[in-house]
């Protein structure tokens, strides 16, 4: 038997996790430490995946496979595709970053009490979630999937309710009570979501006997299992709502301002960049290959909410006063954007919804964190209490606005590539849907460029003055990030030759094939 | 017998056949070796009560654990012996003259009602908790049942050192009558059990050493709704008499089978006639749905689960569901099955609104013990769910339910037990804010056992309500499924705001504290995590178990 890579790569994080949470209280640092070594063993095991992943090759490689409980037909089984190598790779990459720009968000504010240990919790809770999110991109098994997509939410919710950001207006108190109810709110919305996918799951095993996706895959296509078109609609609609609230989709998207606002910027870069993928990963793993022809069925409706999240995201990142509400609702106006391309059900399409994710994860994760490092000089979370930051710190400024301007798509930076990708191949199909998607670029731009100019132009306001710029710790953080925003904007050859394979099968589950364009293009 | 004893809930046992009126009178034949768990019970509780009369008041509390621990032990020792000795696959058979089944679910069910009870007399036995008291250390119950509360003699009796030590006995008692409760093959035995192992729990419920008033006014509601229930029982078994002319399992199945044309000439105006059948049947489905506590017949349950101690709580919320659960099953799957196009749409209504019921009234609790009592309410319905399948994986699945929610349940009350205020337990929930502060282990525990009530993955919660809710799925049920997933989804709601209240709010100035407890209820809180996660990531053993368990013998 092979080495299991895959496991290898999401029990590296979870022995990570067990082991940072038992360090002694006073040896905080050590802890730090030894979270920050684990995810980077973490991406070097994810490196070796992603050397030893064959573009071309099976659709599922490095799989694994072991029985598990029989009786429920589960069995613990492995694989990715390129589309989940791409992501896992993602995550592999953000989590040191993450650890990183974290480092002192834990430390606890009074050292009396010598039991309650909030920093080895919170590291160890970060690595949890990154063991969970992992396994979940390999999963080839749809009870396992649903476990994993299950159990993340624990961990996730002890830190948004357990480690606030310590910016807030108004008392403790009140902040507290604030936060607690955006981690209850996250939690009951995404566990009321997995509830209901989980009538799903059950009902797709008395359907097809297995939760095996590969053999349910198989049977669709060889025709021994036909669902009916009504259990497969409903089937389908269990399935995605779970990931809709999780991705998340208009309406079901307010849980994230809230989260994202309460949580350290470390942590909302953990929900939006890497835990919320799993929702749009799976909408194109489960979704799409499960169940093709009830997604035909629901793409007008999921593409009209798609579109309302675009331009009611970007309106609502427009009107926001708080900057991590406001990169919360810009999220929304790019899960829009993701589902949009998912669902436009044209390669380009789907590929550029794959690449947005990547992207979106590394865009969002550059912009949140600075605006973590500068909302921690400052206190204060509220837009208003800044302006004038470049005068005083321009290092941050800059980077600042590189990670906006990678959140409006600019031309050169990651995310352009992903998202012409999606209006092309949104347009190809649905030529208006492509049209109103387009205003959610051009409400980007206002969203971005007005938020940089109140916070970092004009004059310096009291607050700000003396303000110190980015400590080389937060340039370890960010630098590596806006190198590769730039890398693969121009160059994102490596991502689409892993993502386009997986692509072309998923099309081919769902009986697409492209709309011919009317004057042949040459190649 | 006949063809129609082809059947996939239940086999045929050889050998016991109905004695033709004219044979000559022969001993009855008692399988003792097979009857050995409950015979091993009931003869150390006799042993109880004698130490309660002849050994030194001071010798007792140690010789009644030593007995009550070891009593559990070799019983489950026995029913492991049988179990491997076939009985509950191939050899199942009838024993007793065919009063008691011995066969695959029986020993499961006597299996797990052991075990819990040997790790919830580790709380009874608990001494640490309350504050020494005149140089004596106590443990939950008071010093002398019989005493007036606040009176002279009550405070003479705790000055003295006194100890109700008799509870070691009534336990004992009680899971005698649980065990033969599951076991039972005809509706006598089934009456017996039950008066058996309810009447030392109505005892057990008043004794509380702190709180009595509420502790005794929990037992006369409890003694009060039982003789209610146990009435409607009696009742029911009366009336399936008339209709079947035997109270054995088998000759009723018969007669509702059909396969009997023969009629009594004594019940000649009663026998057959199907509205005794439907009257007596849902008669005695109200009494078993009463011990299930299930809605609408849970009203004492919130109040008992309070007003009891709490050690006792949790030994009635685990034990006696599991008995009582065993014995509605074997009672639909053996004697009712015919029957099953009946009281299929009734239970889907009662599973309906227990589980939503439950859930619901939940929400609004502000007592630990009661949110918790709800909270058994809710799962009375998930686990009806799976009793409704009617395929043997249901049996399957409400066997492993059962055994995996009354490990979390007995853990779950045993650290209830440790969380105390001046006024003894600190129930009211408000001072379980910022638990996880100041006890952060204690906090984790408990916050394991109520995610496993709320069935998030890895626990064995989940995978209990996955294996109802999937033989549901199969048994055509599905539209209870996603009830029981919508219900889920409210009951997880508040036990969240319990893990907000523990984890997320400022400790309290005054707030309880955590007592630090002898190893027994070390024991039973460890036992009770391993088992939830144990079940909750490799359940595939026990499953197993439950399934080669899953067949009735008739």
């Amino acid at each position: 038997m092979s080495f299991p890579l895959l496991t290898a790569t999401a029990a590296l994080p979870a022995i990570g996790a067990i082991a940072t949470a038992a360090v002694p209280a006073a040896r905080r640092t050590a802890a730090k430490w030894l979270a920050l070594l684990f995810s980077l063993a973490t991406l070097v095991l994810a490196g070796i995946v992603l050397a030893r992943f064959e573009p071309g090759g099976a659709r599922y490689q490095l799989t694994e496979s072991h029985a598990w409980i029989k009786d429920f037909g589960v069995r613990y089984e492995l694989g990715v595709d390129g589309i989940g190598v791409a992501l896992l790779a993602l995550t592999a990459l953000l989590i040191p970053f993450v650890i990183l720009a974290g480092w002192h968000d834990a430390d606890p504010l009074e050292t009396k009490s010598s039991r309650w240990r909030p920093t080895q919790g919170f590291f160890a809770l970060i690595l949890m979630v990154e063991a969970m999110v992992i396994l979940s991109f390999e999963a080839t098994d749809v009870f396992l999937f649903y476990i994993l997509f299950e159990a993340m939410l624990i961990p996730m919710y002890f830190l948004i309710g357990g480690f606030g950001d310590r910016a807030h207006s108004g008392s403790d108190e009140n902040a507290a009570a604030q936060r607690s109810y955006a981690a209850v709110k996250f939690l009951l919305y995404n566990l009321a979501g997995g509830l209901i996918m989980l009538a799903a799951v059950i009902g797709l095993y008395v359907v097809a006997g297995t939760f095996s996706l590969s053999e349910i895959a198989e049977a669709r296509a060889n025709g021994s299992l036909s669902m009916a078109t009504g259990t497969e609609r409903w089937l389908f609609l269990g399935f995605f709502f779970a990931f809709a609230v999780k991705a998340p989709l208009w309406p079901l998207h307010t849980w994230l301002p809230n989260a994202m606002g309460e949580a350290t910027s470390p942590v909302a870069v953990l929900i939006t960049a890497v835990v919320d993928k799993v929702g749009t990963f799976a909408m194109l793993r489960f979704c799409l290959q499960l169940f093709p022809d009830a997604s035909k069925w629901a793409t007008p409706v999921i593409l009209v909410l798609a579109l309302i999240s675009i331009v009611y995201g970007a309106l609502l990142a427009v009107g926001q006063r708080d900057i991590k509400r406001l990169i919360a609702y810009a999220s929304i106006s790019h899960f829009g954007f993701i589902i949009l391309g998912i669902f436009a059900m044209t390669s380009q399409g789907q590929s550029g919804a794959t690449l947005y994710m990547v992207n979106h994860g590394i865009s969002t994760a550059a912009l949140m964190l600075v605006a973590g490092f500068l909302i921690t000089r400052r206190g204060s979370r509220l837009i208003a209490d800044y302006g004038g930051v470049q005068k005083v710190a321009p290092v941050l400024a800059g980077t600042f606005l590189i990670g906006g301007l990678a959140t409006l798509s600019l031309p050169g930076l990651s995310p352009f590539v992903s998202e012409f990708l999606v209006l092309v191949g949104t347009f190809s199909a649905y030529p208006a849907a492509g049209i109103i998607a387009t205003t959610g670029i051009v409400l980007a731009a206002l969203y971005v460029l007005v938020l940089y100019q109140r916070t970092m132009t004009g004059p310096v306001k009291a607050g700000v003055q003396g303000m110190a710029d980015l400590k080389v710790r937060e340039l370890v953080v960010v630098l590596p990030l806006v190198a590769l925003l730039i890398f693969l904007g121009v160059y994102p050859k490596p991502l689409t030759e892993i993502v386009n394979p997986a692509v072309q099968h998923t099309m081919s589950d769902v009986h697409k094939k492209d709309p011919q364009p009317e004057v042949e293009a040459a190649k | 017998m006949s063809a129609t004893a082809v059947h996939s809930l239940w086999t045929m046992a050889g050998g016991v056949t109905a004695a033709a009126p004219d044979e000559k009178f022969k001993a009855p034949v008692i399988e003792y070796a097979q009857l050995t768990p409950v015979l091993i019970v009931i003869g150390v509780a006799v042993v109880g009560v004698l130490v309660e009369a002849f050994v030194p008041r001071r010798a007792r509390y140690y010789t009644q654990v030593f007995l009550t621990v070891v009593a559990l032990a070799a019983a489950f020792a026995a029913v492991i012996g049988l179990a491997a000795g076939g009985y509950g696959t191939t050899k199942a058979h009838i024993a007793a003259m065919g009063a008691i089944a011995v066969d695959g679910p029986a020993l499961f069910l006597q299996g797990t009602i052991l075990l819990t009870s040997l790790v919830a007399v580790f709380t009874f036995a608990e001494r640490r908790l309350d504050p020494v008291a005149h140089g004596n250390r106590v443990d939950s119950f008071a010093a002398q049942a019989a005493s007036v509360p606040g009176s002279e003699s009550e405070q003479a009796a705790v000055k003295a050192g006194f100890t109700t030590t008799e509870v070691f006995p009534l336990v004992l008692f009680s899971v005698a009558g649980m065990l033969v409760f599951p076991a039972a093959n005809d509706l006598l035995t089934l009456f017996v059990a039950l008066e058996v192992f309810s009447l030392p729990l109505y005892l057990l419920c008043a004794v509380a050493r702190r709180k009595r008033l509420m502790s005794q006014e929990a037992a006369v509601k409890y003694f009060l709704l039982g003789a209610f229930s146990s009435a409607f029982l009696l009742f029911g078994i009366a009336l399936l008499y008339g209709y079947a002319g035997s109270v054995s399992y088998a000759a009723i199945a018969n007669v509702v089978d059909g396969s009997v044309t023969q009629i009594d000439p004594a019940l000649a105006a009663t026998m057959g006639n199907d509205v005794l059948l439907l009257i007596g049947g849902a008669m005695i489905l109200t009494g078993l749905l009463f011990k299930v506590g299930a809605v609408p017949f849970h009203m004492w349950t919130p109040d008992v689960y309070q007003g009891a101690p709490t050690p006792v709580t949790g030994f009635m919320a685990a034990a006696t569901k599991v008995a009582a659960f065993g014995a509605l099953l074997r009672l639909l799957y053996v004697v009712l099955p015919g029957l099953s196009w009946d009281w299929r749409p009734v239970l889907w209504a009662v599973a309906i609104v227990t589980m939503l019921g439950g859930a619901v009234v939940a929400i609004t609790q502000t007592d630990i013990k009661r949110l918790l009592a709800y909270s058994s309410i809710a799962h009375a319905g998930f686990i009806l769910a799976g009793v409704i399948a009617t395929t043997p994986s249901g049996i399957s699945s409400v066997l492993f339910y059962l055994g995996a929610y009354s490990f979390v349940t007995v853990g779950a009350f045993a650290v209830v037990t440790l969380v105390r205020d001046a006024g003894g337990e600190a129930t009211h929930l408000s001072k379980w804010a910022g638990l996880g502060r100041r006890s952060p282990l204690v906090a984790a525990v408990f916050a394991v056992y109520l995610l496993a009530f709320a069935g998030i993955p890895l626990t064995s919660g989940f995978a209990g309500k996955f294996a109802v809710f999937k033989a549901a799925a199969e048994g055509g049920a599905g539209g209870l499924v996603v009830i029981g997933v919508i219900s889920s989804a409210i009951a997880a709601f508040f036990y969240i705001r319990v893990i907000v209240l523990m984890f997320f709010s400022e400790p309290k100035a005054d707030g309880p504290t955590v007592a630090v407890p002898s190893p027994l209820t070390m024991t039973t809180i460890a036992v009770g995590v391993a088992v939830t996660l144990v079940l909750g990531l490799a359940p595939q053993y026990f499953l197993d178990l439950a399934s080669q368990a899953g067949v009735f013998v008739r």
